[in-house]
C-alpha cells in the first residue's frame, strides 16, 4: 500500500516535470513593456509572461508565490536592470531554484545594459531618495532605446532557442522596420512638442523628454520615491510662476493627488502617459503606446 | 582649443538672426533652419573638444535654454541646436562616464553589506525580568520584553554575495547589549546553491527555517514591535537550526514549494546533545498564487521533529527536565490585497498561523534534588491573526490577537503543585500598532498591547519603535 501511495506521487511529479516540455519558450519579463517586445520578435514560438502591468509602481512589487512560479520554468527572463526591480526580482531569481535565469547565465538579460542611461548620479546617498546608481532605468520611453533592447532579446532568443534562430531574426526585421518607419511618423507628429517646459511626477520621463525635446523644468516629488509635501508643491508653484511650464506629466501608475493640486493652482493640463503597454485602454501595444502617447501630450499642449 | 560658453553661444545665435524675428515668413524659417543645419554640422567637428566643458555647464546650458525658449522663435531654434549640440556632447560623456565608473580593484568584489539599527522606548505595567508564558514549558530563548523605558535593541549586521557560480554565502550578526557586556549572536551563517538543477535546492549552514511563515522574517521585517505568543511558547521565539535544508519548486504555475531540513536540534524544542548525527528534523509545504491582478496568496503546512534529551527549565526556583519524544505542526496562511496589484497608495496584509505540539516522554522533577521521574504528556496549542492595513502612502494601522492553549497536561505521578508553569493556563494578548515609513528604509512605529501572558497579571503595555536600514538594499520576501 506505501509503495502504491509512493507511485501515485512519483507519477503526479513526473506529471508535473512535463508541463514545461510541451510549453513553448518561456520568457519572464519583469515589465509589460519587455514583454511586449518579446511578442513582437518571437510571436507565438514565445510564452511570455509579464511579471508587473502598468498600474504597478515598478519599483514596489513584491515577490509573490506566483512571480517565483513563472520564474522556476522560465528559460530567459529579461529584466529592466539599472536597479529598477532590485526590491523583488533577487529574490524571485533566488527562491525559485532555476539556474539558467541567475545574473550572468545567457538566460538573464538587462535590457538597461543595451542603452546609454541618463541622469547617472553624481554622488550616491539616500539622503538624496530613491536613487538609482547605474542612472535612471525608465528607458522604455524612449523608442529608439526599443530597437537596442530589440537587438539584444533577439541575440539572445537565438542563442538559447537555436531552432527557432531564424523566426527571431525574421520577427526583429519585421519589427524593425516597422518601428523606424513609426518613429518618422511620431517624431513628425511630435514636432510641436520641441522645446516645451513639462513638470513631471516622478523622474519617470528623462527618455521621453530626450527624445521629443521636452523641456524638463523638475519633478513635483522632492526626492525620487518621496511624496511631495503641500510646502514643496507651493514652491513648485512659485517657480511655475516665474518659469511657465506648459504640462504636467504623470505616468497611468501614480498618485494623482500631486499633479492634481498643481495643475488646478497653476492652470496647468495634467497629461496622464501610459507609461507602459497596457496603462490606458488605448497603449494595447508597443506601437499603440507611442501612438497614444503622443496624442495625449499633443492634446495638452491646446 | 577655442572655449564657448552655451549661453553665450546660444545669446549669438539669438543675436545673429535679428531680421528672422521681425519677420518670421515661411522662407526666412526654411532658409534659417537650413543655416542652422549648416552651423550644427561645424559645430559636431568641435564636440570632440567641446564635450568636457559642456558637460561641466550643462546647468547653466538649461538654464540658457529656458530663457531662451521665452524669448522669441529665432532664440529656441538657436537653443535647440545647441541643446542637440549639447546632447551629442552628454552622449559622448556618458559614455566616457560609463567606462570611468566601471569599478577596478579588489574592493569591488565586496559582499553586500546591510546595518539594521532598531531602538525602543517601553511603558510596561509588570517587569519584564519576570515575564513567563504560564501554562507552558519555557523555551529558554529570548522571549521577554525589552527593559523598561530606553532600551536599544538588536542591531543586525548582515553580509552576502555570490562565492561563486555554484555558491552564494550569507552572514547575518546581531549585536546587542547585555547587562552591559555586548554581546555578538550569530543568527544566520549559511551557504546555498545557485546551479542545482531541477529546481532543487540546498542550504547549509545556520539558517532560519523555512517552516510557517513568519519564521524566515527578520525581527525588521516583522508587522509589530515583538514576535507572536505563538512563536515565543513553541519555538523561543523562533525556529534557527544549525544543520541542511533541501527545497524544491514545482514546475507549475500555481506556486509549491516543498523542503525538507536535518539539523542538530540543540535549541528548543530540542534540546543540547552529545550524539552524533541530527537531532531535528522538518518538512514543509507552501502552495501559494494570485486571486485577479489585486490579490495574492500563500498556504502552508509544516511539521518539526525532534527528540530532546533531558531538555531542562527552571520553574519557581527549581531545575526540571524533560526527555521524550516532541512534534508540532504548523498551519499557515498570508493574504495580500492592493488594488491594481499597486501596492504604493494603500494595500492590505492579514496572516495568520495555527501550532499545536504532541510531547510525550519522561518529566524530572528536581533533577539536582529529589529527582523523582515520571511519564508525562503535553498537547499544547496555539496560533495569531493579524491584520495590517496601509491606508495612505507612509502610513499603515494593524492590530494583532494572540492565544495560546496549554491544552491536556498529563504530569503521572508528579505533583502539579510542583510545578506551577505547567498549571493549565490559556495565555492571551491583542495588540494594535501604527507605524510610519518616510521611505523604504525607514520606519517609526508605536505599539500597544495588553498582555496576559501571565496568570492573572495583565500587562498594558507601550512600545515606541525605530528600525532603520543602511547600506544595501535588501529584497524582502513575500
Amino acid at each position: 500500500m506505501f509503495s502504491k501511495a509512493i507511485l501515485r506521487l512519483a507519477v503526479v511529479l513526473m506529471a508535473f516535470a512535463a508541463m514545461p516540455a510541451s510549453a513553448a519558450f518561456n520568457v519572464f519579463a519583469t515589465v509589460p513593456e519587455w514583454a511586449a517586445l518579446a511578442r513582437e520578435i518571437g510571436g507565438d514560438k514565445l510564452n511570455v509572461f509579464s511579471a508587473t502591468n502598468a498600474l504597478q509602481d515598478p519599483h514596489r512589487i513584491e515577490a509573490k508565490p506566483s512571480l517565483i512560479a513563472r520564474a522556476r520554468s522560465a528559460q530567459l527572463v529579461i529584466a529592466t536592470g539599472a536597479e529598477l526591480e532590485v526590491g523583488w526580482l533577487p529574490v524571485v531569481l533566488r527562491e525559485a531554484g532555476n539556474a539558467a535565469i541567475q545574473p550572468g547565465q545567457p538566460g538573464y538579460l538587462e535590457a538597461a545594459s543595451t542603452v546609454r542611461l541618463l541622469e547617472m548620479p553624481a554622488r550616491l546617498d539616500r539622503a538624496d531618495g530613491d536613487v538609482h546608481p547605474g542612472g535612471n532605468p525608465h528607458i522604455q520611453t524612449d523608442p529608439r532605446n526599443l530597437l537596442k533592447v530589440a537587438d539584444a532579446l533577439t541575440a539572445r532568443l537565438s542563442q538559447l532557442d537555436p531552432a527557432n534562430a531564424a523566426a527571431y531574426k525574421a520577427g526583429l526585421a519585421r519589427f524593425s522596420e516597422r518601428w523606424k518607419a513609426a518613429l518618422v511618423r511620431w517624431e513628425q507628429a511630435a514636432a510641436p512638442l520641441r522645446g516645451v517646459p513639462v513638470w513631471v511626477q516622478h523622474r519617470s520621463f528623462p527618455y521621453l523628454a530626450d527624445w521629443l525635446g521636452l523641456k524638463e523644468l523638475g519633478a513635483l516629488e522632492p526626492k525620487p520615491g518621496v511624496e511631495p509635501s503641500s510646502a514643496h508643491l507651493a514652491g513648485i508653484l512659485e517657480r511655475q510662476k516665474a518659469t511657465p511650464a506648459r504640462l504636467i506629466l504623470r505616468a497611468a501608475y501614480a498618485r494623482p493627488t500631486a499633479s492634481e493640486w498643481l495643475g488646478e493652482r497653476a492652470h496647468l493640463p495634467v497629461v496622464v502617459l501610459p507609461f507602459t503597454v497596457g496603462g490606458d485602454a488605448e497603449a494595447a501595444d508597443l506601437f499603440a503606446l507611442f501612438d497614444d502617447t503622443i496624442r495625449r501630450l499633443l492634446a495638452g499642449l491646446k | 582649443m577655442t572655449f564657448v560658453r552655451p549661453g553665450v553661444l546660444c545669446a549669438a545665435l539669438a543675436a545673429a538672426f535679428p531680421a528672422a524675428a521681425s519677420a518670421a515668413t515661411d522662407a526666412d524659417l526654411k532658409q534659417l533652419r537650413e543655416q542652422l543645419r549648416e552651423l550644427r554640422q561645424s559645430y559636431e567637428q568641435r564636440i570632440q573638444a567641446l564635450e568636457q566643458r559642456l558637460a561641466e555647464t550643462e546647468k547653466q546650458a538649461s538654464q540658457a535654454a529656458v530663457s531662451a525658449a521665452e524669448a522669441d522663435t529665432t532664440a529656441s531654434a538657436a537653443a535647440r541646436s545647441v541643446v542637440q549640440v549639447e546632447s551629442r556632447a552628454a552622449e559622448a560623456q556618458a559614455a566616457a562616464d560609463s567606462v570611468a565608473r566601471r569599478p577596478t580593484g579588489e574592493s569591488a568584489f565586496n559582499p553586500a553589506v546591510s546595518l539594521i539599527l532598531d531602538s525602543k522606548f517601553t511603558r510596561f505595567q509588570r517587569d519584564p525580568a519576570s515575564y513567563r508564558i504560564d501554562g507552558f514549558m519555557p523555551s529558554g530563548g529570548e522571549v521577554g520584553p525589552p527593559r523598561k523605558g530606553f532600551s536599544l535593541g538588536e542591531s543586525e549586521l548582515a553580509f552576502s554575495a555570490n562565492v561563486d557560480h555554484l555558491f552564494r554565502g550569507n552572514a547575518r550578526f546581531s549585536l546587542a547589549e547585555d547587562d552591559g557586556q555586548g554581546t555578538v549572536e550569530v543568527e544566520e551563517v549559511n551557504v546555498e546553491t545557485l546551479a542545482m538543477p531541477a529546481g532543487l535546492k540546498l542550504k547549509a549552514g545556520r539558517f532560519l527555517s523555512g517552516v510557517g511563515y513568519l519564521n524566515q522574517q527578520h525581527p525588521h521585517e516583522w508587522d509589530f514591535s515583538d514576535a507572536p505568543l505563538a512563536y515565543k511558547a513553541f519555538f523561543g521565539p523562533r525556529l534557527q537550526n544549525d544543520g541542511l535544508q533541501l527545497r524544491w519548486v514545482a514546475p507549475t504555475e500555481l506556486f509549491m514549494e516543498f523542503g525538507a531540513e536535518v539539523a542538530s536540534g540543540e535549541r528548543f524544542p530540542g534540546a543540547e546533545r552529545k550524539a552524533n548525527g541530527a537531532g531535528l528534523w522538518t518538512a514543509f509545504a507552501h502552495v501559494g498564487g494570485d486571486i485577479g491582478e489585486s490579490s495574492a496568496w500563500r498556504v502552508g503546512l509544516s511539521h518539526v521533529h525532534s527528540n530532546p534529551r533531558e531538555r531542562s527549565f527552571e520553574d519557581n526556583g527549581v531545575n526540571n527536565a524533560f526527555s521524550g519524544r516532541s512534534q508540532t505542526w504548523i498551519a499557515d496562511f498570508v493574504y495580500k490585497w492592493a488594488p491594481n496589484g499597486n501596492s504604493s497608495v494603500t494595500n492590505f496584509k492579514l496572516q495568520g498561523e495555527y501550532f499545536q505540539r504532541r510531547e510525550t516522554g519522561e518529566l524530572t522533577y528536581d533533577t539536582e534534588g529529589v529527582a523523582a521521574s515520571s511519564a508525562a504528556r503535553f498537547r499544547p496549542s496555539g496560533g495569531y491573526l493579524q491584520a495590517v492595513y496601509q491606508f495612505m502612502p507612509q502610513w499603515r494601522v494593524g492590530v494583532r490577537g494572540d492565544w495560546l492553549r496549554s491544552g491536556t497536561t498529563d504530569l503521572g505521578t508528579l505533583s502539579a503543585a510542583d510545578l506551577p508553569i505547567l498549571a493549565g493556563y490559556d495565555p492571551r494578548r491583542q495588540s494594535a500598532m501604527v507605524d510610519w515609513s518616510p521611505s523604504e528604509f525607514s520606519r517609526l512605529r508605536l505599539q500597544v498591547a495588553r498582555d496576559q501572558s501571565r496568570n492573572g497579571e495583565a500587562d498594558n503595555q507601550v512600545w515606541l519603535q525605530y528600525i532603520m536600514s543602511l547600506g544595501a538594499h535588501g529584497a524582502h520576501k513575500f
